[in-house]
């Protein structure tokens, strides 16, 4: 009995090795021909991505609750201690604010005056819908969110994700109850944007480092620290004027921008749809050729 | 004496563990944990999983699973798919060939084995998310995410010996 279990085990063990080693190679080339697969079919890879996403919302929806609450109090705690700082910072705000509401108020009079003589007619009709962040995928590889909301709420690709301080990212890739946003950080995004104070236009490209940077300025542009960036609605996938951010380094390598956007403060964002189809909705919508279409 | 069907269900339940864990660490990393610059340096959970199981029970992980594992790794993160795939399975090829240099040595070895065989995945990925978006990314990232997966191992791995020690008997 045992000479004959030790035959077998002299006969099946090297098949058995050589079989593991065989299935091994055969992963390790799937992987590669996942990749390969990757560029030759982005809308195939994305919507098996979108599936898979789309499967474990529930979970991730789930499991960002609790956490998402541990920092709010952890917030709170923070805000707790500088109460006074905050105080004095508050009050010195408002009377900034006030003065600006009053200019705000003029230019709103202004500006209906205006319309009027025109008989201009407001593009407002833009929606939107508030998610939940429930993936953070940072990394240095990758950089998008994933938020509860998808396309059974109305959610489409192209849409921007905005917070109250700016502009996040764009939709990526849309489920059924769930959607990336592809952030302005990540290395494949490019937005049409905006110097705002010299009204220069410029392509802001990622690079999946915390700060995107300004590519195709025309020559001779005049940028300089800390003039904002908002999006320019160029291309027709934003609306003109969401702010973006401000410039923070001028150097060789480019005009560096950093974003208003603090992305460990997400946790919801509302997608808008601002009603502009855009180039956006193109099978290629990754293409930059067709975002940097230069006047 | 045949083992009965509740002891065979608890058997299969238990060799699943590896694989559920992992799992669950893959799940976990993508979790938003609202912490200032974390997300861009957050260990590689799944990485550290990958490396131990190979380690010390490469029957109760293999290859296949870490190739799914990888392939929804890539999904969540948004990564280009296939990436963490075939970085893992290099991992658990090169961990696998090197099993009998780990066998019985000490957490120390292994957790310098571990900074290798991360350095090399991090270069790997880095490369292979160069390639494929043509484009020469920053490597600053990539280094510190190394240096914070290094260092959070022995928390994790400590985890996991307890789990496998409490949880599965040698075979």
């Amino acid at each position: 009995m045992k000479d004959n279990w030790r035959n077998n085990y002299r006969i099946v063990a090297p098949i058995k090795g050589l079989v593991h080693r065989f299935a091994y190679l055969g992963l390790v080339l799937a992987a590669a021909a996942l990749m390969l697969l990757g560029k030759a079919d982005v809308l195939l890879v994305e919507r098996a991505r979108t599936h898979i996403t789309d499967a474990l919302a529930p979970i991730l929806d789930v499991l960002s609750r609790p956490i998402a609450t541990a920092a709010e109090l952890a917030d709170q705690v923070a805000v707790m201690i500088d109460l006074h700082a905050e105080n004095d910072r508050l009050r010195e705000e408002r009377a900034r604010l006030l003065h600006w509401q009053t200019v705000a108020r003029r230019l709103d009079a202004e500006n209906k005056a205006f319309r009027d003589l025109l008989n201009f007619k407001p593009v407002s009709d833009s929606t939107f819908i508030t998610a939940r962040v429930i993936a953070d995928s940072g990394g240095a590889f990758a950089n998008s969110l994933v938020v509860n909301a998808g396309s059974r709420d109305g959610v489409d690709k192209g849409q921007a994700a905005v917070t109250g301080e700016g502009l996040v990212g764009r939709i990526h890739g849309v489920g059924a109850r769930s959607a990336r946003v592809l952030l302005i950080t990540d290395l494949n995004s490019r937005i049409p944007a905006l110097i705002e104070s010299t009204n220069t236009r410029a392509i802001l490209a990622g690079n999946n480092s915390e700060r995107p940077y300004l590519i195709y300025p025309p020559s001779g542009a005049a940028v300089s620290l800390g003039d904002r960036i908002v999006s320019s609605g160029h291309g027709g996938a934003f609306p003109p004027g969401l702010p973006i951010g401000v410039v923070a380094l001028i150097s060789d390598g480019g005009i560096e921008v950093e974003p208003y956007v603090k992305r460990d403060r997400i946790e919801y964002v509302r997608v808008v749809n601002f009603g502009l189809k855009g180039i956006l909705q193109s099978p290629r919508e990754r293409a930059p050729g067709a975002e940097t279409r230069q006047p | 004496m045949r083992p009965t069907l509740w002891q065979r269900l608890d058997a299969v339940a238990r060799n699943l563990t590896p694989f559920g864990l992992t799992l669950v660490l893959v799940i976990f990393s993508v979790v938003p944990l609202h912490l200032p610059d974390f997300q861009r340096v957050a260990p590689g959970l799944a990485l550290m999983a990958v490396y131990h199981w190979a380690i010390y029970r490469p029957n109760l992980l293999p290859a296949s699973i870490v190739f799914l594992i990888g392939v929804l790794q890539d999904a969540l993160t948004g990564m280009p798919l296939g990436v963490s795939a075939l970085v893992f399975l290099t991992v658990y090829g090169v961990v696998l060939s090197q099993r009998r240099f780990f066998a019985g040595k000490s957490f120390v070895i292994v957790w310098l084995g571990f900074a290798l065989v991360a350095a090399g995945a991090a270069v790997q990925s880095w490369l292979l998310v160069s390639v494929f978006n043509t484009a020469f990314l920053n490597p600053k990232a990539a280094f510190y995410q190394y240096v914070v997966t290094v260092g959070a191992f022995p928390l994790l791995a400590w985890i996991f010996l307890r789990w496998q020690r409490t949880f599965l008997r040698l075979e």
